[in-house]
């Protein structure tokens, strides 16, 4: 039990934290000064979340892993984070349609978990769900600003709508751990959000003039440490400081 | 009075003015306020073992004044001759706009801050909140950005005197 949750916690917070060192790097060098400062803002709350959850996860294991040791000083193999929260953030329209599609889960799901039975992870949800109707919100706008714009734009939010498709899939999928923190009713059930996460998407790709990809294969791995090939150039950005001066605080 | 009522009324006492020292700490986003106008500051307690414990709240998970409020409140009590403090960061229950009083939503309009219009519920997917330009009192105002200076804020111009300003979000 105290395994599963530790696992748990841990893969949500590896959502959060690569999300966050993802959006991070647009810092400086998104298309417009409003998206440089929205885009390092909600990069911002993805960190605080994963620092709240490796916090937790650390307390549970209760072997003196901080958040920094859990965050900068584990493998590739190690984290469980889903396949689309690493993939790059390419053109503008592949890190809006990443950020459209694990909103669109995120906000419905923290929701759910605010009724967790565990108090630490109903908490922290009670917190994080605000800040993802923001990133959805945002997201959404993009979305269909970009979709309904240009021939350019409607070709590129289109690409990038089909290109993160695959790694959708994993969102809902439920593996062992899940399974016993769901019946406990520690962990959320993700099969009841695909319907609403479906009308979210239909509803914000239809308005914005795309074509809804069909169901399909989905690619999946990330829980239990398969990850894409850009993962290992991440982990290496985001844990140069603390492999190369170990212990490093700010 | 006995010995121990005596006690009780020295350590209220104490967990008073700690409370007063913490709470005249500011928020270095939005000098005007104070932990305690913000809500951010949830209980000050003497522990048995005569320790200082100072529980706070984040505004956002990832609001980086944490850091800060935390330092300024063990500067604040140690300058008045507090010893050791522990200050725990709570996140339940979670924080919301609706804590700022009326004085502190004063305080940010006249600072130049629009504050929170209305209270703060689960959002539309779409739709925008009406926003008063802390400037000139105009409701004819648009959004720039969903994101200003700071994670709490946002960015607002007025369309009557074309000022840009910051806007409080409602959370
Ligand atoms: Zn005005």
């Amino acid at each position: 039990m105290k395994d599963q949750l530790f696992a748990y916690v841990l893969r949500l917070a590896d959502d959060a934290a690569i999300l966050g060192q993802r959006l991070g790097e647009w810092c400086g060098h998104a298309p417009t000064l409003e998206e440089d400062i929205g885009l390092a803002n909600i990069g911002l709350d993805y960190i605080g979340q994963a620092r709240a959850l490796y916090t937790y996860a650390g307390e549970i294991e209760g072997k003196g892993r901080d958040e920094d040791q859990l965050c900068f000083l584990r493998h590739e193999r190690e984290f469980s984070n889903c396949l689309l929260v690493e993939q790059p953030n390419g053109d503008f329209a592949e890190t809006i349609a990443r950020e459209f599609f694990f909103a669109a889960f995120m906000l419905p799901f923290w929701t759910r978990l605010k009724a967790s039975r565990d108090e630490t992870l109903a908490a922290i949800a009670a917190k994080a769900e605000k800040e993802a109707a923001y990133h959805l919100r945002h997201s959404a706008e993009w979305v269909i600003r970009l979709g309904d714009g240009t021939g350019e734009s409607h070709e590129r939010m289109q690409d990038a709508v089909e290109a993160l498709w695959i790694y959708t899939g994993e969102l809902f999928e439920v593996d062992d751990t899940l399974a016993t923190l769901i019946a406990d009713g520690i962990a959320v059930d993700p099969e009841p959000i695909r319907t609403e996460w479906r009308e979210t998407v239909a509803r914000v790709l239809s308005e914005a003039t795309l074509a809804i990809p069909e169901e399909g294969y989905a690619q999946t791995g990330g829980r239990s440490g398969i990850h894409t090939e850009h993962f290992g150039h991440l982990l290496s950005e985001m844990q140069y400081m603390q492999r190369a001066y170990p212990g490093l605080k700010w | 009075m006995s010995a121990t009522a005596k006690f009780r009324e020295n350590v209220e006492g104490l967990r008073r003015i700690a409370w007063d020292v913490a709470a005249k700490v500011v928020d270095p986003e939005v000098p005007v306020l104070t932990i305690e106008d913000l809500g951010v500051l949830r209980d000050v307690r003497i522990a048995d073992d005569g320790v200082v414990e100072v529980d706070i709240t984040p505004t956002y998970t990832g609001c980086p004044a944490m850091g800060v409020f935390t330092m300024d409140i063990e500067t604040e009590l140690a300058k008045a001759g507090f010893g050791e403090v522990r200050i725990n960061t709570v996140l339940s229950p979670a924080w919301t706009t609706d804590w700022l009083s009326e004085e502190a939503r004063e305080k940010l309009r006249d600072y130049g801050i629009a504050p929170p219009a209305g209270k703060a519920s689960r959002r539309a997917l779409f739709g925008d909140d009406e926003v008063t330009c802390p400037r000139c009192g105009s409701k004819n105002t648009e959004k720039v950005s969903e994101f200003g200076s700071t994670a709490c804020k946002a960015l607002w111009r007025c369309c009557d005197c074309a000022e840009p300003f910051d806007y409080f979000k409602c959370i």
